[in-house]
């Protein structure tokens, strides 16, 4: 193990480590404290110039309660979820199929179609902006969840069949052909044989995209305006509009946007760190 | 295996089953490529080609040539954009260090350091919006935090985000927040993989600290680089929502980059120029396309060796 393990330093190091260890963490998280505090403040807080000090009073059920009672923020929320959720699954499933396709059957163009997705993948968002906007408003779909679904399932299969290309490359191969042996038609094989084996990748991938869509700003401004359809990225700039230099309540309207992938992290933390760090060692 | 029942012995074999195992592969990336076709890969040619015309997005468009191009070598927002995108491809490359030096620090075996770990990783999960304001109040020039410490060890406050020169380094800054954690959580499971043995024989061999780091730890981290360096560069080049939120390009324009200069230009009340703004985007692509080879490149050669 590198570096060397603490416990065969001397007393007085260990003790250093583990004073150390909150301190630097304290450090590192000092922004999103200030934000937490923040929320919690009362607005005269503000208005005296008491930012740094300790809350005038305890404004928790207030503050929030202004977010989720008197604000666009339930709206929002409830359209992140609705873009979020059907990417998800989209995104998963085309990627799984062409993972599948690419990573069991030699063909030529297997490599060529393999790279594609992941160059496209790399490929900054702006030089798909204005022929992406203009095919959305074609189809009717500007300013709509739909729309924004589409690309986002499009976009992300990319990435998610870089992934399950990989994840399936790793798996048994002898099994597959065991199975043709057998006479099993090739989609039961996918169904039956593949799909099983890659329930971490399923989960990893979900969970990623779940994060990267809920966390998506730009498109949602080019592809989408105003409460019916935005997601909470977007509508927190307009509730910043709203309550321009109300910190105590942009700061409770941040951390209620930034809560459910935040949630999703500490619940699937295993297959989230797997997703992000595939390929982080051989 | 439990599957072996479900098959049933096909009788006529008719051209599909002849050709199943040379057709499937196709109908399971049919989805996929239409998908990717329709909203990537097209698109890209499609901004190519409308950056060769003069268009507002809704009337006729007009052929202009090089015109766009030829517009932009004098425009001097673009020649800043283009300086402060080196300098996010450079600053932001410092996650990696800052990331493993993290990682080195948190690489132990003491009670709770789970948790720590997950905490260190935590602003990584966070939307750039959210960063984005975190820190805009973090460089309040009066009542922000940072003006505070400053102000406890002696040094007057700083209007971070006001000042041009500034500015780009205060968002950069915002950025490795979270991409430092990205970097942390690769080289924490890069340096979960290392191999003990060899750790072990060059401490034989007297080798420690610095020296041990860099000839024997390194580079077995070399997988985990190479994810943290292609992670980085993208992230530097896509760099939009910090800026958006935290300057909104100023002040003067000193914070814009590609990206965001091409949005403001084709998408923003200062006009709807989508033949500039694409011009700008087929900009911002080669300079991607330059790594995204690099990339493939090493994946391939990565692919072929196995």
């Amino acid at each position: 193990m590198f570096p060397k393990p603490i416990q065969s330093a001397s007393p007085g190091a260990q003790i250093a480590y583990k004073t150390l260890l909150p301190i630097s963490l304290i450090l590192w998280l000092l922004p999103l404290i200030a934000v937490a505090v923040f929320s919690i403040k009362p607005d005269t807080d503000f208005t005296q110039g008491n930012y740094w000090g300790a809350p005038g009073s305890f404004e928790f059920v207030n503050n929030y309660g202004q977010v989720f009672f008197n604000s666009d923020m339930p709206r929002y929320m409830l359209n992140s979820v609705l873009i979020t959720v059907p990417t998800m699954f989209g995104a998963v499933a085309l990627s799984a199929m062409a993972g599948f396709a690419l990573g069991i059957y030699k063909f030529k163009s297997n490599l060529l179609i393999f790279f594609m997705f992941v160059a496209g993948n790399f490929v900054p968002f702006q030089i798909l902006m204005v022929p992406v906007r203009d095919l959305t408003l074609d189809m009717g779909l500007y300013n709509t969840k739909t729309g924004l679904v589409l690309f986002h399932i499009a976009f992300q299969t990319g990435f998610c069949t870089l992934f399950m290309r990989n994840f399936i490359r790793q798996l048994p191969f002898p099994l597959i052909e065991a199975a043709r042996v057998e006479g099993v038609a090739e989609w039961r094989i996918f169904w039956y044989v593949v799909l099983p084996l890659m329930k971490p990748a399923l989960a990893a991938l979900a969970v990623l995209i779940f994060t990267f869509i809920w966390n998506d700003y730009f498109w949602a401004v080019v592809l989408t305006q105003g409460p019916e359809s935005q997601p909470v990225t977007a509508g927190i700039t307009s509730f910043n509009a709203q309550f321009r230099a109300a910190y105590h309540l942009m700061s409770a309207g941040s951390i209620v946007a930034a809560l459910p992938p935040v949630l999703m992290f500490f619940l699937m933390q295993k297959h989230f760190i797997a997703g992000l760090t595939l390929g982080a060692v051989k | 295996m439990a599957i072996a029942s479900n098959t049933d012995t096909p009788t006529n074999r008719g051209w599909y089953k002849r050709n199943e195992i040379a057709i499937t592969p196709w109908l399971f990336l049919a989805p996929a490529i239409l998908f990717f076709a329709v909203y990537v890969i097209i698109p890209i040619f499609q901004s190519i080609n409308i950056s060769f015309y003069d268009w507002d997005g809704l009337g006729e468009a007009r052929w202009v040539g090089l015109d766009n191009y030829v517009e932009l070598m004098d425009d001097g927002a673009f020649e800043v954009s283009l300086w402060n995108n080196l300098k996010w491809l450079l600053f932001y490359l410092l996650a990696i260090p800052a990331g493993l030096f993290i990682a080195l620090f948190l690489n132990q075996t003491v009670a709770g350091i789970r948790i720590y770990k997950s905490l260190f990783f935590f602003p990584f999960v966070l939307s750039q919006v959210v960063v984005g304001l975190v820190f805009s109040w973090f460089y309040l020039p009066n009542e922000g935090l940072l003006s505070g410490i400053l102000g406890w060890v002696g040094l007057g406050p700083v209007n971070v985000l006001g000042d041009p020169t500034l500015a780009t380094y205060g968002i950069i800054a915002a950025g490795l927040w979270p991409q430092t954690a990205y970097c942390m959580i690769l080289y924490l499971t890069g340096l979960n993989a290392v191999d003990p043995e060899q750790v072990e024989a060059a401490r034989l061999d007297g080798a420690k600290g610095w020296k041990m780091l860099w000839y024997v730890i390194i580079p077995q981290l070399k997988p985990a680089t190479f994810i943290a360096f292609v992670v980085t560069i993208i992230g530097a080049l896509r760099s939009f929502d910090l800026i958006s939120i935290m300057t909104n390009g100023g002040p003067f324009g000193q914070t814009r980059v590609l990206s965001f200069y091409m949005f403001e230009k084709a998408l923003s009340e200062y006009g709807f120029r989508m033949g500039y703004g694409a011009a700008i985007a087929v900009v911002l692509f080669l300079i991607m396309l330059f790594f995204i080879a690099y990339f493939l490149w090493s994946m391939w050669k990565e692919d072929t060796d196995r």
